[in-house]
């Protein structure tokens, strides 16, 4: 064992909550061989390993041999690998992802498997054919699929999150408006263009809807876009006055909870997801913002009241009953609820005050001991965790120097990876599948 | 936050700067035998006006850091806490001395602030009309900005002159409609802001409401710290941060 005996006690349930094997997979993923001589295939082949590598790195389940230590010969099909020399030292791999990648009239064709170097007499995990235009997005979008099937086959079943999104709030145009990108960073595009300030995106479970709060005439109003007609659409219950924010999805996409101060005092309310049948479930003076449901039962929110003072994060049953408080102190907001039901991931500044100049950082809380682990440590100002759909992965904002930017870890806090890099974005939302 | 948690909260900072000073008096009495301590660092000592110079009736925010001072006072507004911010209306200029002492000797700071004696616009008349200020100077002169607190949304006493103020211009100018706009500091979360730049416009106007102004002529708006007044982190810049503003809603 390594590191301090009490940093990995701390980091055990975290890892083991979260899937995080401690015994990580030995996984080389060999450089695909390049078959013809379409001019287009050099280009393709490059951004398809690079994305496959990285994908299988930031699975958080596998040790990735180095190319460095790899054997030189590209095997291009199963009868040209030589698993020996895959199994033996300097690479020591237990498996091997290889294969091959083409070019011809206009489409992209790839040939991957997956062999166990340590079964040479049945050694084929996995074999996947795609064929798909020839472009770079398809190149990466390829990738992705190969790594999420290799990550579902090798990681005890849990889908990878290679072909998932994140949705942000970007200030890049002038306005802060809506982005969308793949979960590595790349392929980021705008979604929204109000012209105004809209935050808190939240995506609905299936993808179709994206909820968010945009200031207008109104004042905030929680506002929909129909991710499949690129249009907005009507949200009734998000209109009525006052400030509405933070919207939030159940589990089951029928329900959303939100922020609004329509009868005075910023309250928790929730809407039918046409935005009917609003109803309010908290009543206490104080802000009452950021809910965040549990997305196993549907049956309990999680948000941030200030009815003591500095924000603190509770728990509430769906019909407002049943209050825990989670938080002893300090300064604790923006809760997301993990996907296993286990975990709350939150910003917290444990010694907020004046003269206190205390770090914003983000902590895990497994719900039913109370027992948290901090992630961020010495690191600029952190918030708006969100859990990625597989539970071991966060993505979250980091503010250094003035500078907002939107990182991801694994949900032990280790491998922490800026995604972007200029312009001011914030308040990422992973979605679920 | 309420007024009685505010209060607690300065009791709680008191209590921890004279337990300190006990702290350290009683530990030279009670171990007489002991070699003296380490030499206590000597204090320091920081104090800014912010903005320096104003027009009579305008608000200054006074805003102080020490460390290692064990009792703290500014000339003219008494025993302060070891580092904060306050509100003061200077009718005329005047330097602010805040002298910090405590076991390893003292520190002071000073800062000036120049007032202005209140001009009348007089413009050169363009035509036959009396010259007077424009009925948006005549708002802004009159409706000026509310600070809090930090994290709190609760009317602090010192805005009590302000209020009135306002309140009595929008009862003597029936026509005018105000849009009441919440602010919050850098710190914390854009969604915890919002709610709290919400409370502090609404805090705002029921008092405005409570001054007799009616309610359908207050329009509130939380911008939190998506809009901010100045950019830097710094407590003087937070405090010009954390305020509800006055627009026309026309």
């Amino acid at each position: 064992m390594t590191g301090t005996p009490l940093l990995s006690a701390q980091q055990d349930w975290v890892r083991t909550g979260s899937n995080l094997a401690d015994q990580r997979i030995r996984l080389a993923a060999a450089d695909f061989k390049p078959v013809g001589a379409d001019p287009q295939t050099p280009l393709l082949k490059a951004s398809f390993d690079a994305t496959l590598m990285s994908d299988l790195a930031n699975a958080g389940i596998f040790d990735m041999v180095s190319k460095s230590l790899m054997p030189t010969a590209t095997p291009g099909a199963p009868a040209e690998i030589n698993l020996a020399t895959w199994a033996a030292t300097p690479a020591n791999a237990s498996m091997v992802a290889f294969g091959a990648l083409s070019t011809t009239n206009g489409r992209l064709s790839v040939y991957g498997w997956v062999f166990d170097a340590k079964n040479p007499g049945s050694p084929q995990v996995l074999g996947k054919q795609y064929n798909e235009l020839a472009n770079q997005d398809n190149a990466r979008m390829v990738a992705h699929r190969f790594a999420d099937e290799i990550i579902a086959r090798l990681g005890g079943g849990v889908n990878g999150i290679c072909e998932t999104k994140l949705y942000f709030v970007s200030a890049r145009t002038g306005s802060k408006e809506i982005w969308v990108m793949d979960y590595d960073g790349q392929n980021q595009h705008i979604v929204t263009r109000l012209g105004s300030i809209s935050l808190s995106p939240r995506v609905s479970p299936d993808n179709s809807r994206l909820a968010f709060s945009s200031i207008g005439k109104e004042g905030w109003t929680i506002r929909m876009f129909s991710l499949e007609l690129g249009r907005p659409v009507n949200f009734p219950g998000g209109v009525a006055g006052g400030s509405n924010l933070s919207p939030a999805w159940s589990g089951d996409g029928t329900k959303v909870a939100f922020s609004s101060s329509r009868s005075g005092d910023p309250e928790i309310w929730v809407a039918d997801a046409s935005g009917a049948n609003l109803r309010k479930l908290t009543a206490f003076h104080g802000p009452d913002v950021s809910p965040t449901w549990n997305p196993r039962t549907n049956s309990q929110i999680a948000w941030v009241s200030g009815r003591t003072g500095l924000p603190q994060i509770y728990v509430m049953d769906q019909d407002g009953g049943n209050i825990v408080r989670m938080t002893d102190g300090g300064y604790a907001i923006s809760p997301s609820w993990s996907p296993s039901g286990q975990f709350l991931a939150f910003s917290w500044n444990r010694k907020y005050g004046p003269g206190a100049p205390g770090g914003q950082d983000i902590y895990v809380m497994d719900i039913a001991s109370l027992k948290w682990i901090q992630l961020t440590h010495d690191a600029g100002s952190n918030d708006f965790p969100s859990w990625s759909p597989d539970g071991r992965h966060l993505v979250f904002e980091r503010t250094v120097g003035g500078h907002t930017e939107i990182w991801t870890m694994l949900a032990d806090g280790t491998e922490q990876h800026e995604l972007t890099h200029s312009g001011k974005n914030f308040m990422p939302n992973w979605s679920w599948k | 936050m309420t007024p009685k948690y505010r209060v607690l909260t300065c009791l709680v900072m008191l209590a921890a700067v004279s337990g300190f000073a006990g702290c350290g008096k009683k530990k030279v009495a009670s171990l007489p035998d002991t070699p003296p301590p380490i030499a206590a660092p000597a204090p320091t000592a920081q104090l800014t006006a912010t903005p320096t110079t104003i027009t009579a009736g305008d608000q200054v925010v006074l805003s102080w850091r020490t460390t290692d001072a064990t009792n703290i006072s500014i000339d003219g507004v008494g025993d302060v806490p070891s580092s904060g911010v306050k509100t003061v209306t200077p009718t005329t200029s005047t330097s602010y001395h805040l002298v910090a002492r405590g076991d390893g000797g003292s520190a002071d700071a000073t800062t000036r602030v120049t007032v202005n004696a209140v001009q009348v616009a007089v413009a050169v008349p363009q035509d036959s009309s009396a010259s007077t200020m424009s009925a948006d100077e005549m708002f802004r002169a009159n409706v000026q900005d509310i600070f809090f607190d930090y994290d709190a949304y609760d009317v602090r006493a010192d805005a009590a002159s302000a209020l009135s103020k306002a309140a009595a211009y929008l009862a003597s100018n029936s026509g005018v409609k105000v849009l009441i706009g919440g602010y919050c500091d850098e710190r914390g979360s854009n969604e915890y802001n919002l709610t709290l730049g919400q409370s502090r416009a609404n805090s705002v106007k029921q008092a405005l409401v409570q001054a007799g102004i009616a309610e359908s002529r207050l329009r509130v708006v939380s911008y939190g710290k998506e809009k901010p007044f100045c950019a830097e982190s710094t407590e003087e810049c937070w405090q010009q941060n954390r305020r509800a503003g006055f627009t026309i809603d026309r």
